[in-house]
């Protein structure tokens, strides 16, 4: 398939995911959809690095297209590390306040 | 390369330093202990190029004078900070030692951060800094304000962790021989590609956001103001000061042989940033929140290095690093010893406390840059690159002219300790001061005029 097609649905998923990070106001899926855009540049670097492998520039090169791959398990591993600290501040949050509502926390502001 | 490998284990070593000790101050004489392991393992590396440990990094991680000098520098930051504010830190909360075991793990992110010659590297060496540091903003557990700093910080740390993987994926797939080695994306004269232009602006807006400056940086006062105080003194300064190092180091070996197709964008966030940054420290009352702006308006001097990009902003920024870390570091130490974090809270502190008022005026005058202090020449070495640079000269003019205004709001803070009366006599301004405390305050505000005078000393370690 076409790497154009590939770059349109994860621009798109990634696009998504920043609407959702801008609109939303519940803390929990505001972090859903910042996995949303980890996931599509996984997508997106699995997509180049097929092509890469597809193309004769790369074969001669002693690194081969390999490296994106490995970069999309860093970026499970770190997006794990991520949920961890990021859902415990959430709860943490949640047992001072009673709510993930974004809006709620304006103290800071003045 | 010892320094990444040593802050790692010694991170995990405070960890069970934490289990296995029920003494509180334990930790932190272990701290200590490391912080000095840790500087001298890196000073041998920098100067004989004795490796502790031979791993094969497959050239992913790259050493050399000048960044193994950033890192002793952050190393030698972070000592000086261990010991001001050692006392403070074990007053934040239960978990001592696991404050100290995050603190190392930083330091492991900062070295990986000032080493990296792939973009994987740069990705981790970010993250191993930033995943810490959202718990540390957060410790503070009952403290609604820092709850919501440490959210926050958190969200828009993720946000634009995500922006800055698409610019990696997209330079990825641009770069024709496929690799993450940053000198490999270097491209020739003529317009670069369009995927590695579309990559070039999400790193830069990533990192950026990284390095809060403006239009990015609306996340910085709330945080830093939320985060327990001690901890907003480490992340406003050997943070960010790393940031600013690998934002360097990436725009310098990817796309130096580019500068001029986006000189002009680091120009309108040079501009913002400083315009930003000073007019809003200009109307805060609060001294924390203070200096939150007056970290965005530094930051503002700081791109004037990626601004020049050749060996003066290298220097340049290696004295910027140590001159505003100490300075800054100093003040927060002060700070956090003060009852009321307002401006009025430092009223008549020069005739309770004579010696804490003058330490205080050698770090505000070396923020704002006056002569034969470290700030001074710091920013002396900033312009300087700028001018050589040869050509958008109005751009240094500007610099200056905001350099004129934040002296206003640094001197209100020293207008406020010597001429003005507190609100109450018998208020009590200041608490816990031992005499250690005022020792290491004369040291690092001795380090501050002795880098103003010579600033050879650390810039020697560079040419080595």
């Amino acid at each position: 398939m076409d790497i154009k097609a590939y770059i349109a649905l994860s621009l798109t998923l990634f696009t998504l995911g920043i609407i959702g990070v801008l609109v939303r106001r519940n803390a929990i899926i505001i972090f859903m959809c910042i996995e949303l855009m980890l996931n599509a540049v996984n997508l997106l670097l699995v997509a180049f690095s097929k092509m890469h492998e597809a193309s004769t520039a790369a074969k001669l090169s002693p690194t081969f297209a390999g490296d994106a791959q490995i970069l999309v398990f860093f970026i499970m591993v770190v997006a794990a590390a991520e949920v961890s600290v990021g859902l415990a501040i959430i709860v943490m949050l949640y047992r001072n306040t009673h709510s993930v509502d974004v809006n709620f926390l304006n103290r800071l502001k003045n | 390369m010892n320094a990444i490998i040593l802050s790692a284990i010694w991170g995990i070593v405070m960890m069970f330093a934490g289990v296995f000790t029920k003494d509180k101050s334990i930790p932190k004489y272990l701290a200590y202990t490391g912080i000095i392991i840790l500087f001298i393992a890196n000073a041998m590396e920098l100067y004989n190029g004795t490796l502790l440990f031979s791993i094969n990094a497959h050239d992913m991680l790259r050493t050399n004078s000048f960044n193994l000098t950033f890192i002793a520098i952050a190393l030698a930051c972070t000592g000086i900070y261990f010991l001001l504010s050692g006392r403070d830190i074990e007053k934040v909360g239960e978990h001592v030692a696991e404050y100290f075991a995050l603190i190392f793990f930083i330091l492991c992110g900062v070295s990986l951060s000032a080493t990296f010659n792939t973009l994987l590297f740069l990705f981790l060496g970010i993250e191993i800094m930033s995943i810490p540091l959202y718990i540390l903003t957060a410790s503070d557990k009952r403290n609604l304000k820092s709850n919501e700093a440490g959210l926050k910080y958190f969200l828009m740390g993720s946000f634009s962790t995500g922006i800055m993987l698409m610019g990696i994926a997209f330079i990825y797939g641009g770069t024709p021989n496929a690799s993450f080695y940053i000198s490999n994306i270097m491209l020739g004269a003529g317009r670069m590609p369009v995927m590695i232009a579309i990559g070039l602006v999400f790193l830069l807006v990533a990192m950026a956001f990284k390095v809060s400056a403006a239009p990015f940086h609306f996340w910085t006062p709330d945080v830093y103001d939320g985060a327990p105080t001690v901890f907003t003194s480490f992340m406003s300064t050997i943070i960010k000061v790393a940031g600013f190092f690998a934002f360097i180091r990436l725009f310098e070996n990817s796309f130096g042989t580019i500068h001029d197709q986006w000189q002009n964008l680091i120009i309108f966030i040079t501009v913002a940033t400083l315009l930003i940054g000073n007019v809003t420290a200009v109307f805060q009352q609060s001294v924390k929140r203070m200096l939150a702006y007056s970290s965005i308006a530094q930051a503002g001097f700081m791109l004037l290095a990626l601004f020049a990009l050749n060996d003066k902003a290298k220097e340049g920024i290696i004295l910027y690093s140590a001159a505003y870390s100490l300075a800054t570091i100093g003040l927060f130490a002060i700070l956090i010893k003060m009852e009321d974090y307002t401006i009025e809270g430092f009223n008549g502190l020069a005739k309770k406390q004579p010696f804490l008022a003058l330490c205080a005026v050698v770090f505000l005058l070396s923020l704002t840059g006056i002569p034969l202090t470290a700030g001074f020449q710091s920013k002396f070495y900033m312009l300087m690159a700028a001018v050589e640079n040869g050509h958008n000269f109005w751009l240094v003019i500007v610099a200056v002219i905001f350099a004129a205004i934040s002296a206003y709001y640094y001197f209100r803070v020293i207008q406020a300790m010597y001429f003005k009366e507190p609100a109450r006599e018998d208020m009590v301004q200041v608490v816990d001061v031992t005499p250690g405390f005022r020792i290491m305050l004369a040291v690092t505000a001795l380090l501050i005029i002795v880098l103003g005078v010579y600033p050879e000393i650390v810039l020697g370690w560079m040419y080595h």
